[in-house]
């Protein structure tokens, strides 16, 4: 009972990484219509900004945030400027191998300045944890989830109610309806990988305080996994995002525990097909018909 | 073109150009068998008479698993014009299935190899239909990432498997692959791909690249073509993997990972989408690459990211092909189409 409490509290840890991570995902996609291979490797960048922010340079945690989440704001923007943009009409297959590309690019890029060995990323997170009814809480678990959770409220509060947000919705809807009505529709995508990628690195900075170690590669499997999490809640879906995410860090902390560690990987992507062969719209996602 | 009735002149005119086109293709075919035989017999005389050396005799093999992996993979991304991120999981099923053959049976080796790529491309053949039939129910995006699972999931289980030796990998393969077994496996994965792209089969889907729903319309039974292409080119990537495996002696999971694909993918990309030529011509150049550019070979998959999205860029972008146009006026190049 006390090991299932404590794995449902991992679950929930490393689920709302996902879902931060995922949140990314999904917003672009329902506005560009694409998928950003690049996203994970997002991460890899903010985690990098904080090895050097705080380990080397030893700025203080509000510094390093800051410091993580401009550049990593700068960098998904600056990648949809150069790569993306000029692909905005191009059939997916070619936006999907640029993706492809720019997220090898800053993979090998990291490789060449850092090296290929994973290096230590001292925690931010300096609060103890506390133990309750047996059950061990770390302060991890906590910043994590009250971070994930106070996000979540403003990101819905931002697509709810300001302009910008009612913006993204109606790009999501429909592009040319939304530019009729003078929706500024570049600018839009603008600003949703300039929060996606300042989401990324949330993430990556609540990854690294509860892994601890980054390389070269470590963005691009949590990358791979949030975008599971978000064909899980239905993609285009914010709050089917979040659900995504949560529920897949749980199933794959449970699958690590009581099943496999090395077929853990095996049974998030076994889901994805399952979800995709029996309800391809995912958990929370709108039926969309395919019009000619 | 033809709203009006043709007159008999002109009936001819179409007969004669169309008779000029079969036999401009049959010259196409038999320049082709003769460049692929005098280059056999060539690489043969360099091997024996010893000019390649130990490493480039060595690099021949690799260079034709390279071209099996590119041409098969062509079909699905270049010609059925999806994205296929599970190419390297279908060449390690086919790889171990063939590889735990030799170990097992006790076969005349000319009877034994054979039939172990024949049986480890019907084994990844087997699971191209078991992906594929879920998965082609879907296309773009999320087709690209159920491959990607799957090529995960694919690694995970060998991983953890016992008679597959684990993430430790399969030892004790015999070094069937020489050069001619390699050559001719690649020759028949290019006269089977080039033959069925040139097909009714090949029109078909090629028709379903361009458009899926006037396709559908059309009649064209799309799950069938892709479920087609899906296993071909899983079985000529299985083929491909054993004799890989055949080849190192060794199979280790880690090899076939997304990377693997990707590198695959960019054999693709770079000799051109839907270029059968193209696979085959970039597949030779970039084996090489690295041996010949040793010096580079850290910024070898910097290199190959910014060609990939050098070549999506200059591919789709109106602004390049107009001032490849310019240049090409320029030179005095006339005027090649500009845009695919």
């Amino acid at each position: 009972m006390q090991q299932l409490c404590e794995q449902l509290l991992n679950g929930l840890n490393l689920g709302s990484v996902y879902a931060l991570i995922a949140l990314g995902y999904t917003m672009v996609y329902g506005i560009a219509k694409m998928l950003n291979f690049a996203h994970g490797d997002i991460i890899m960048v903010g985690a990098y900004t904080l090895l050097l922010s705080g380990s080397r340079f030893g700025l203080p945690w509000w510094a390093s945030v800051l410091l993580c989440t401009v550049i990593c704001c700068v960098l998904g923007v600056s990648i949809e400027k150069i790569a993306y943009k000029p692909l905005r009409s191009s059939s997916p297959l070619t936006v999907l191998i640029t993706a492809i590309g720019v997220s090898y690019f800053l993979q090998s890029s990291a490789l060449l300045i850092f090296g290929s060995n994973k290096q230590k990323v001292d925690s931010l997170i300096k609060i103890k944890g506390f133990t309750f009814y047996g059950i061990n809480i770390s302060g991890e678990s906590i910043v994590t989830l009250s971070v994930t959770i106070i996000i979540m409220i403003l990101l819905t509060l931002f697509i709810k109610k300001t302009k910008m947000g009612k913006a993204m919705l109606a790009v999501s809807e429909d592009k040319g309806a939304a530019q009729l009505m003078g929706v500024n529709v570049n600018s839009t995508i603008s600003a949703t990988f300039a929060i996606g990628s300042s989401l990324a690195a949330v993430a990556g900075i609540l990854y690294m305080s509860s892994y601890g170690f980054v390389g070269p590669y470590t963005g691009s499997l949590p990358g791979i996994k949030a975008f599971v999490a978000a064909v899980l809640g239905g993609i285009g879906s914010i709050p089917g995002a979040m659900l995504g995410g949560i529920l897949l860090g749980i199933i794959e902390s449970m699958a690590k525990t009581y099943i496999s560690t090395d077929l853990a990987d095996a049974i998030v992507f076994g889901i994805l097909i399952v979800v995709l062969l029996f309800r391809p719209t995912g958990l929370l996602g709108k039926k969309r018909m395919e019009k000619v | 073109m033809a709203k009006k009735q043709m007159t008999g002149s002109e009936k001819l005119i179409l007969a004669q150009t169309q008779l000029k086109a079969n036999l401009k293709k049959r010259k196409k075919t038999v320049f082709a068998v003769i460049l692929g035989i005098a280059a056999f017999i060539i690489c043969n005389v360099l091997i024996s008479t010893g000019a390649l050396g130990r490493q480039g005799s060595g690099l021949l093999v690799p260079i034709c698993i390279n071209i099996m992996l590119a041409v098969s993979l062509n079909l699905i991304v270049g010609f059925l014009g999806e994205l296929s991120l599970g190419h390297a999981g279908f060449m390690s099923v086919g790889a171990y299935a063939g590889c735990l053959f030799t170990i097992h049976a006790n076969l005349p080796t000319i009877i034994e190899f054979p039939l172990a790529l024949i049986i480890g491309g019907l084994t990844a053949a087997v699971f191209g239909v078991i992906i594929g039939l879920p998965a082609l129910r879907l296309n773009g995006d999320y087709l690209a990432i159920v491959t990607l699972a799957f090529g995960e999931i694919i690694r995970s289980i060998i991983n953890s498997l016992d008679f597959t030796g684990g993430a430790g990998g399969l030892k004790g393969i015999n070094k069937f692959s020489n050069f001619s077994v390699a050559y001719i496996a690649a020759m028949i994965t290019i006269v089977v791909i080039v033959n069925l792209v040139n097909s009714r089969h090949g029109r078909a889907i090629t028709a379903i690249r361009d458009n899926i729903i006037s396709a559908e319309a059309t009649g064209i039974n799309v799950v069938f073509y892709k479920l087609l292409s899906f296993v071909i080119a899983a079985f000529f990537a299985g083929a491909a993997g054993v004799l890989y495996g055949h080849h190192l002696a060794i199979l280790k999971p880690g090899t076939f990972d997304f990377n693997k694909s990707i590198e695959i993918l960019v054999i693709v990309v770079l000799g051109g989408m839907g270029s059968i030529p193209g696979s085959i011509i970039a597949a030779i150049v970039i084996t090489l690459l690295p041996e010949v550019l040793r010096d580079l070979s850290d910024y070898r998959m910097l290199i190959y990211s910014i060609a990939l999205i050098v070549m999506m860029l200059s591919s789709s972008s109106t602004h390049l092909a107009e001032l490849r146009m310019k240049i090409r006026k320029k030179l005095g190049l006339s005027g090649r189409k500009g845009v695919a």
